[in-house]
Order: C-alpha cells, then sequence, then structure tokens
C-alpha cells in the first residue's frame, strides 16, 4: 500500500517539475522574441536618416513627406510606455510606406544602386520587424495557451506566472495608405 | 505589415492558429531517423554474419578466433553512419557545386535578409546559405539540426522569382529544417544511396560476362556481399520512396504559409517553376527527394496513384498549388485554367482587380 502511494506521489512530483520547467522555458523564449523585436526597432533608426539623405535631391516634391518621416522617427525613439511606443512604431512604418510608394514615381532612383541598397535593407528590417513579431505573438498563445489548460493551470497560478500581451495591429495600420500626390508641396 | 514591394496594400489576415505539435512531427522524424540507421547497421551486420558463416568458418570450431567479416562490416556501417550524421550536410552541398553567396551581389544579399526574416519567423537560428550557379530554378536545405542547417538556392530560381516568392520558397526549406525533415532526408541520401551505389557496382563487377575465380578464396570474401547487395538493391529503392513520403512536402507547404502568413508567395513561386520546367542537371536519384520541386521533371511527378507514390519523391504540382490556393481562399477561374502561365495572367488580374476594390472601398471610407 505504501509502495502505492510513494509511486504516485512521484510521479505527480514529475509532471508538477516538467510543467513549471515548460513553462519558464517558454517564459525565457518569450523575452527572447522580445529582444528581437528592439533589435530591429534601433536598426531601423538608423537606416531611415541615410535614406532620406539620399532620396531628398531627386524627390523634390515630397519634401513633406519627407520631413514627416524624420518627426515620426524622433517621436518614436523618444516614446515610453507600451501603447504610446506601439502607437509611434505604427505611425513610422505607415510613412515608411509612403516614401516608398512615392519612390516608384522617380525612374531616376531605381538606376541608384545605394537607393535600391537602402531600399532593399529597409524592406529587409520592416519584414524583419513584422516576423519578429509575428513569432513573439506565437510564442505568447502558446504561453499563454499552457496557462490556462488543466491542469497545467494550477501549477501556473501557484508558481505566479503572467500572462503576455500580444501585438495586435492597430486600426490605421490596417488601411492602405492613400497617397495624395495633388496635396504635396 | 509585410513590405514585400513598394506598393503594398493591405492583406486579408488569415486566421492562422500557430501549429502547437511541430514537436510532434520532429520526433516523428527524429524517430524515424534512429529506425533507419538500425537498419542500416543491422544490414550490414547481416552481410558480415553471413560471409563469417559462410566462409571464414569464424563460428566453427576450426575456424579463426575473430569474426573478422562481421568486425570489418560493422566498422563499415558506423564509419559511414558517423559521416552521414557529422558531414552529411557538407557532402551533399560539395556534391552539387555550392558556393558561398557573393556579398557585392544584391540578389545574394536580398537572398540573406530573405532566409534572415524566415529564422526570426521559425524561431530557429540563422542557417547557412548557398548558391549553386545554374539556371534550373530550384532550392533544397540540408544538415542534422537547426544549428547546423544550410539552405541552397539556384541562381535560376534567383533570377525567376520576385522578393515574395522567394521568401515563399525559403520559408518551405525553412519548415523542412524545423520539422527535421533534413535530417531524415539527409540519413536517406547517405545512407540508402550509399547501398545503391555500393549494389550498383556489385551489380556491374558480379553479373558482367567475365567472373573471374581466383586462387586464394579473396573473391568470395567479396562475392557473398556483392550477392547480398545485389538481391537487395530493388528493395532499397522502394525503400528510398517510402521513407521520403510524399506527405513530407504537403506537411512543409502548410509550415511555410504558417511563417509567412502568405500562401499566395509560394503558390505563385510553384507555379513559375513548373512552368520553367528546366530540369536541374547535378542531381542525383539519391538527393532528388531533398528539392522543393523534383529536379528531374518527370511526368510520373504529375500523377496521382499508389504506383506514383511508390516511385516519384514529389507530389504532383499541380495539387500543392491548388491547396495553397484555397489556403488563400482564392479559386481559379476554371479547371484547366490551373495549367500553364495563362492561369498566371488571369489569377493576377483578378486579385488585382479584388485588391483594387479594396482600395476603392477603403478611400471611400475616409472620405
Amino acid at each position: 500500500m505504501g509502495l502505492v502511494f510513494l509511486g504516485a506521489f512521484l510521479l505527480t512530483f514529475a509532471w508538477i517539475v516538467l510543467t513549471y520547467n515548460s513553462l519558464t522555458a517558454l517564459s525565457h523564449q518569450l523575452q527572447n522574441a522580445w529582444k528581437q523585436i528592439d533589435v530591429q526597432l534601433k536598426r531601423r533608426y538608423d537606416l531611415i536618416p541615410n535614406l532620406v539623405e539620399t532620396v531628398k535631391g531627386v524627390m523634390k516634391y515630397e519634401q513633406e513627406t519627407l520631413a514627416k518621416v524624420i518627426e515620426a522617427r524622433s517621436r518614436a525613439m523618444a516614446s515610453s510606455g507600451v501603447k504610446e511606443s506601439a502607437e509611434a512604431q505604427n505611425a513610422l512604418s505607415q510613412s515608411l510606406g509612403k516614401i516608398f510608394v512615392l519612390m516608384e514615381n522617380y525612374p531616376e532612383l531605381k538606376a541608384n544602386q545605394n537607393v535600391l541598397q537602402l531600399q532593399e535593407e529597409l524592406t529587409t528590417t520592416e519584414n524583419q520587424l513584422a516576423f519578429a513579431r509575428q513569432y513573439y505573438n506565437d510564442v505568447a498563445t502558446r504561453f499563454n495557451l499552457k496557462q490556462e489548460i488543466f491542469p497545467a493551470n494550477m501549477i501556473a497560478a501557484f508558481f505566479r506566472f503572467q500572462r503576455s500581451e500580444l501585438f495586435s495591429a492597430s486600426e490605421s495600420e490596417k488601411a492602405v495608405p492613400r497617397v495624395n500626390l495633388g496635396a504635396a508641396a | 505589415m509585410n513590405v514585400n514591394s513598394a506598393a503594398q496594400g493591405d492583406r486579408a489576415v488569415m486566421p492562422f492558429a500557430p501549429s502547437l505539435d511541430f514537436v510532434e512531427r520532429q520526433r516523428h522524424n527524429q524517430r524515424a531517423s534512429a529506425a533507419l540507421v538500425l537498419g542500416f547497421i543491422l544490414f550490414f551486420l547481416i552481410v558480415g554474419l553471413t560471409v563469417d558463416f559462410v566462409y571464414t568458418g569464424a563460428f566453427r570450431a576450426g575456424g579463426p578466433p575473430v569474426p573478422v567479416a562481421t568486425i570489418i562490416s560493422l566498422a563499415f556501417a558506423t564509419v559511414m553512419t558517423i559521416t552521414a550524421y557529422g558531414s552529411g550536410g557538407k557532402l551533399i552541398l560539395a556534391s552539387v557545386g555550392a558556393e558561398a553567396p557573393d556579398i557585392k551581389n544584391p540578389q545574394h544579399r536580398e537572398l540573406h535578409n530573405i532566409v534572415t526574416e524566415m529564422a526570426l519567423a521559425s524561431g530557429c537560428p540563422m542557417p547557412k546559405v548557398y548558391i549553386v550557379y545554374d539556371p534550373a530554378a530550384n532550392a533544397f536545405a540540408t544538415g542534422r539540426d537547426e544549428k547546423s542547417a544550410a539552405i541552397c538556392v539556384t541562381t535560376g530560381l534567383l533570377v525567376l522569382l520576385d522578393r515574395e516568392e522567394t521568401q515563399g520558397v525559403v520559408a518551405h526549406e525553412m519548415a523542412r529544417i524545423r520539422n527535421n525533415d533534413t535530417l531524415l532526408s539527409m540519413l536517406v541520401s547517405i545512407l540508402l544511396g550509399g547501398i545503391a551505389l555500393l549494389a550498383d557496382w556489385a551489380q556491374r563487377s558480379f553479373l558482367g560476362s567475365r567472373i573471374e575465380r581466383k586462387s586464394g578464396g579473396v573473391s568470395a570474401f567479396v562475392l557473398i556481399p556483392a550477392l547480398l547487395l545485389i538481391a537487395v538493391a530493388p528493395l532499397i529503392s522502394r525503400l528510398l520512396a517510402m521513407a521520403v513520403s510524399r506527405q513530407r512536402e504537403f506537411l512543409a507547404d502548410a509550415t511555410a504559409v504558417e511563417f509567412t502568413r502568405n500562401p499566395l508567395g509560394l503558390a505563385k513561386a510553384l507555379e513559375k517553376i513548373r512552368d520553367a520546367g528546366m530540369p536541374f542537371q547535378k542531381a542525383t536519384r539519391g538527393i532528388a527527394h531533398l528539392f522543393i520541386i523534383s529536379p528531374f521533371r518527370r511526368r510520373l511527378d504529375q500523377r496521382e496513384g499508389r504506383l506514383a507514390d511508390l516511385l516519384s519523391t514529389h507530389p504532383p504540382i499541380d495539387r500543392r498549388i491548388a491547396l495553397l490556393y484555397r489556403m488563400a481562399g482564392v479559386t481559379p477561374v476554371s479547371a484547366s485554367a490551373t495549367q500553364g502561365t495563362a492561369f498566371h495572367g488571369i489569377l493576377k488580374g483578378e486579385f488585382g482587380v479584388l485588391r483594387q476594390a479594396q482600395d476603392e472601398r477603403n478611400a471611400n471610407s475616409n472620405d
């Protein structure tokens, strides 16, 4: 009889340890994913002034849009707090998108190797940012799910694991950037 | 916002749930790999034992104390397995003439960026990137695990596909890396391929018109394993096809879409590669299953059914493309329109119309 209890106790203990460890592993994966996003954001900050300087001479009619990009960048760098910086980052992505669309109208830019290189760098940075966020969301979903399903939710509650928030696209980001060439000075 | 061209509209948000069971897929492939290695060593053990029983008499009273043939055979099998596991990837890459990308070439840099993006999306470490200078568009991945993985792309593919489509192809290769599919494929290539090569050699050496019986019994020492290899050879081809079931490709496609959240990129890429139709000359039967589309372009690959399942390494391309389009919720214009570039043109127009309609709706709502 005593052996049965001992066996049950050991099995339960093993299950507790395994569940706690997998929750911890997911938590670390999540932190790592968050850092990836940070790395991409910093890359973007560094690349944008280069792009603006390079295309300023050619894109004579888009000075206003270019100025807006620099402004959005400064605001994003200065923002703090999760909600505020998320919005500032989205605004920056949007203005960058506008510049890319406008660049299609200047064929001489396409012949410029520097411009093409910068465009590719910024494109890949935007993509890497998007995929880093996507991966973060995937891990966060797995982490949250693991904390909610029974019986692992008891372990999660006991050791005080926190649910994590997901990135979501703001309404403004979902809209197609509407370019009004008539209004540019 | 996934940017692949300057004029990027919004994309329909696909309700993809992150797959929670890729761990199961990894374990399945790891178990299959272990079974393959075990079978391989067992085969050589049997060959060695047979030689010892029949010829050297090692297990009989008057024979040598040590079963020489068995030991040689086992040693050979072990060395081959260790080589396959340790340097299998490098061997395969060397056999197709893969080279490191040229950092001054913008296309190669773009490829490197795309691989970085997919590594982020999949949560894997960054694999090594290789280029093969060949006009045939194709790509493959190899490596025993995520940390020692490599993706190889031909220059033909870089020229043929745009950024979105290359991203789809790279996502497919990344999916195979993450699911540990590359480990199984690599081992199948080298181990089973190695046996197939030996069997070919045995067939040519011993079934020819000249069978010399040398004195001293050296020929028998080699003859027995040779005969065993010849007997087993047709089974090996069957095993090769079975071990690399066509289902793998569907799974890799689905996982790729999970990474990019964009089924159309991969669908368009497969269409373009199919229409280009160029076979990849440097591929051998042993590595054909590694590629995203069969490098041989046989008509057999387009068919379905049990015979094709047994002999073909890839599922029919049209089926893969149709499944991807269904994932995107876009139906082709007509059944026959899935063939040829006409479909590509029609769909481009149709999708363009869809996007335009959405733009107009957004514009109207903003005003």
